[in-house]
């Protein structure tokens, strides 16, 4: 009897607890993609939060310190998107280094991205050319 | 010399931990008390040979020998000594000798503490901790080599990482997060010991809580110096990112604190004994999981971690622990037994029941967050993150009720509630109300973050009142002063007042991250030298840019102007007005990489941060762009940690007596 109560208060705290935690994962689950799976997906993922990783495409990063407008190129060797940044680069941001940014895929064709991920630990790495 | 010196350390210590292992199961088996002597033996010669280990590897750091590969990828001619000396724990290969080192020295202490007054237990508990060193020295003879060589020395090595040797922290943290996390191989090497040898007296408990609350100090410290270092080097303005490599320390700390209350439930009442064993073991296998999360490569990508035999080999050894600790406990659950049940719904012992429910589905929530991304990317390939906001969004309602929890629990005594009881509830709850009344006159227009707060005030005012009422009580028995009956009282009960310093020390950092989280103020902005902007209250002008070459680095600083306008004086009008300030963020540009580095300037107080990065310079130099962020309540947040961990070092102090 006890034992049966206790169960099954357990079995309830589970439940609403996995319950919170599916429901919170399907609304904050980021997807990362490359530039290439992004340009197979095509509109499916306009207005959506994605992560888009790759190579900063060398001389393609402009940065106007008067508007604090960054743009640069992302590429993963066979596709490239355009990315739009308000804000300065962050420190650890080259042309020819791997970056990661979060954002929105715009209706323009560009990506306009909120944050570009920076480095965290040593073992951290961007993608290598080519996807994975 | 020095790396075939450390080589054959690891190596002899591999073989005495065998032989102990031998001996101790040997004796343990009616065999003769030799066997046992010389099984408490292998513990010094564990130590000894792991100390010339460690000491090989500094020799050669300290000396640039960059004929070992560790040093070569690690250190260069340019790194300060005190940076050659830390990049024992800079890297892999040095932090798994440090990890064993500290085992070692834990494995010695508990040999020699415990040797003549827990005869019956012992032989198992070395040996379950000799077992773990053989796995970590088992890695360092074979992929995690310290003393790995190259076959043609390089002329110089390629440093440590810019962003470990950016701050002073760097040379703690990672000590004090280790002492944490091996520490809680004590505890599992007692649990496991009394079921191995069946003994299961309460009494392996009293030392299981004292170790339990040491490591769990240690781990304390270690997360508030990582949440610190990360402040003041990443550059972001913030102190917690729920990134993997913090949550695989969080997710340790959670269990050893719920671990913590049930062995008090336990001690108390005598009830939850299996329960605490659980908790035991499964802080344990997550402080090696924390360690398989950040020492495997399986962050970057579940795929690149089986290039090296490390993360199959930590995989492997977190199964064989899970099985071996499950199974054991699963065949001595039916010796193990409760004195009796929980009397009321309104006890400290309910309140701590629940308080092991929540903190484990906080854990539980971390874990998913943390493993889920992994998953997804093992099955179907597709790369995922989970970002800050899953976390937040569990740990709003979890953290308000662990705080509600934490100030019933302390007003409940144990067994049934007197009236007296609820007397006190209803004052600290009508001051916590009050709180929350004053907050919304004086201009707080956020229900939530009202809400936060007064919970968090009806937490702190119920451990103020444990002290009031105890000190209150002692003055009455011996007529002394406050301040000696308040030093008095804790002496005399340093777990039980250390516990609800630990509390309050919660408390004041828990305002200061509800403060820092939901209102800051964020500014980027160009500038030539003389322009100037302001910012909630601060006026900020920028003077000069300022080269200053060092050894290692060249340190590029922007000098500030600023002045607290206390919304009267205004740029250009500073005349008679208050002084300025002048402050410095830096960019570091580090040889070895080809992106600088930020020191940010932060100017502290207890009211709020002014947080400046540099955050670029334009081509010419003529231009910086700054990044200002006025975070409030920051401070308290590091007071509220330094609080825990004085609190933690009085608590868990070894007595005399245990």
């Amino acid at each position: 009897m006890k034992r049966t109560r206790l169960l099954l208060a357990a079995a309830i705290v589970g439940a609403a607890l996995i319950y919170l935690i599916i429901g919170g994962l399907r609304g904050s689950i980021v997807y990362y993609v490359t530039p290439s799976e992004l340009q197979a997906q095509g509109q499916a993922d306009a207005g959506k939060t994605i992560r888009l990783g790759g190579q900063v495409a060398p001389g393609s990063k402009q940065w106007n310190p008067a508007t604090l407008e960054l743009r640069f190129v992302l590429t993963d060797g066979k596709h490239s998107v355009l990315v739009h940044h308000r804000g300065a680069p962050p420190d650890l941001f080259t042309e020819g280094q791997g970056a990661i940014v979060e954002g929105t895929m715009g209706a323009d064709g560009a990506f306009e991205s909120r944050s570009i991920i920076v480095k965290h630990s040593e073992e951290y790495a961007p993608p290598a050319p080519g996807g994975q | 010399m020095t790396a075939a010196v450390g080589s054959a350390s690891v190596l002899g210590a591999l073989v005495v931990t065998v032989c102990g292992i031998a001996a101790l199961m040997r004796g343990r088996h009616r065999g003769p008390a030799g066997w046992i002597r010389s099984g408490y033996a292998a513990p010094v010669g564990l130590f000894v040979l792991v100390s010339v280990a460690v000491g090989a590897l500094e020799t050669a750091l300290v000396r640039s020998d960059f004929s070992i590969r560790y040093v070569a990828g690690n250190s260069n001619l340019v790194t300060p000594l005190l940076f050659r000396i830390v990049t024992l724990w800079g890297a892999l290969e040095g932090s798994i000798l440090l990890w064993q080192w500290i085992l070692a020295l834990f494995t010695l202490i508990v040999a020699l503490r415990y040797r003549t007054r827990y005869p019956d237990v012992l032989p198992s508990v070395l040996s379950v901790l000799l077992a773990i060193s053989a796995f970590f020295l088992l890695l360092m003879a074979g992929p995690a080599n310290p003393f790995a060589q190259l076959p043609v020395p390089p002329a110089d090595g390629r440093g440590l990482n810019p962003l470990l040797q950016n701050h002073v922290l760097m040379i703690i943290h990672p000590p004090l997060l280790y002492l944490g996390y091996v520490g809680f191989s004590v505890p599992f090497a007692f649990a496991m010991g009394s079921l191995f040898s069946g003994h299961l007296r309460d009494e392996w408990m009293a030392v299981t809580r004292r170790w339990s609350l040491a490591a769990w100090t240690f781990l304390t410290a270690g997360l508030f110096l990582g949440a610190r270092w990360s402040y003041d080097v990443l550059g972001w303005g913030g102190y917690w990112s729920w990134d993997p490599v913090e949550n695989a320390a969080f997710m340790p700390w959670l269990v050893a604190t719920a671990l913590i209350h049930s062995t008090m439930v336990q001690a108390r009442r005598g009830l939850l004994r299996i329960w605490s064993l659980a908790l035991v073991i499964l802080t344990f296998l997550l402080t090696i999981f924390g360690t398989f999360l950040t020492r495997s490569g399986v962050l970057a990508s579940v795929h690149s971690f089986t290039q090296s035999l490390i993360g199959p080999l930590f995989l492997a050894f977190l199964a064989a622990a899970m099985m071996v600790s499950l199974g054991l406990l699963a065949a001595r659950l039916p010796t193990v037994r409760d004195d009796g049940h929980i009397d009321s719904p309104l006890s400290r012992e309910a309140m701590m029941v629940l308080n092991n429910v929540v903190l484990l589905a906080m854990a539980f929530t971390v874990f998913l967050g943390t493993v889920f991304p992994l998953a997804v990317e093992a099955i179907s390939g597709v790369k995922v993150s989970v970002g800050p906001p899953f976390f937040n969004r569990m740990f709003v309602p979890l953290g308000s009720l662990l705080l509600l929890l934490m100030g019933l629990g302390t007003i409940f005594r144990w067994g049934q509630p007197g009236r007296e009881e609820f007397r006190r509830l209803g004052l600290v709850a009508a001051a916590a109300a009050a709180a929350a009344v004053l907050l919304t006159v004086l201009g707080l227009r956020e229900p939530l973050i009202t809400i936060g707060i007064a919970i968090t005030v009806f937490m702190a005012l119920a451990q103020l009142m444990e002290y009031a009422r105890g000190v209150r009580a002692r003055r009455a028995a011996t007529g002394e002063d406050p301040i000696r009956a308040l030093a008095g009282l804790v002496i005399s009960n340093r777990q039980r007042y250390g516990g609800y310093l630990i509390h309050l020390g919660l408390a004041v950092a828990v305002v200061g991250i509800i403060a820092s989280m939901s209102s800051r103020v964020e500014v980027e902005r160009a500038l030539s030298a003389g322009e100037s902007f302001q910012i909630a209250g601060y006026t900020i002008r920028y003077d000069a840019l300022i080269p200053k070459p060092a050894p290692d680095r060249l340190v590029v600083a922007a000098h500030l102007a600023v002045w607290v306008s206390n919304g009267r004086a205004m740029a250009g009008t500073r005349a008679g007005g208050p002084a300025a300030v002048v402050v410095a963020p830096s960019l570091n540009f580090f040889p070895q990489d080809r992106t600088p580095v930020a020191t940010p300037a932060v100017r502290s107080s207890w009211r709020e941060d002014l947080y400046l990065v540099l955050m670029g310079v334009d081509a010419n130099g003529r231009r910086v762009v700054l990044n200002a962020i006025v975070n409030p309540l920051v401070s308290w947040i590091w007071t509220g940690g330094a609080i825990m961990v004085v609190a933690g070092v009085v608590a868990s102090w070894p007595s005399r007596r245990s």
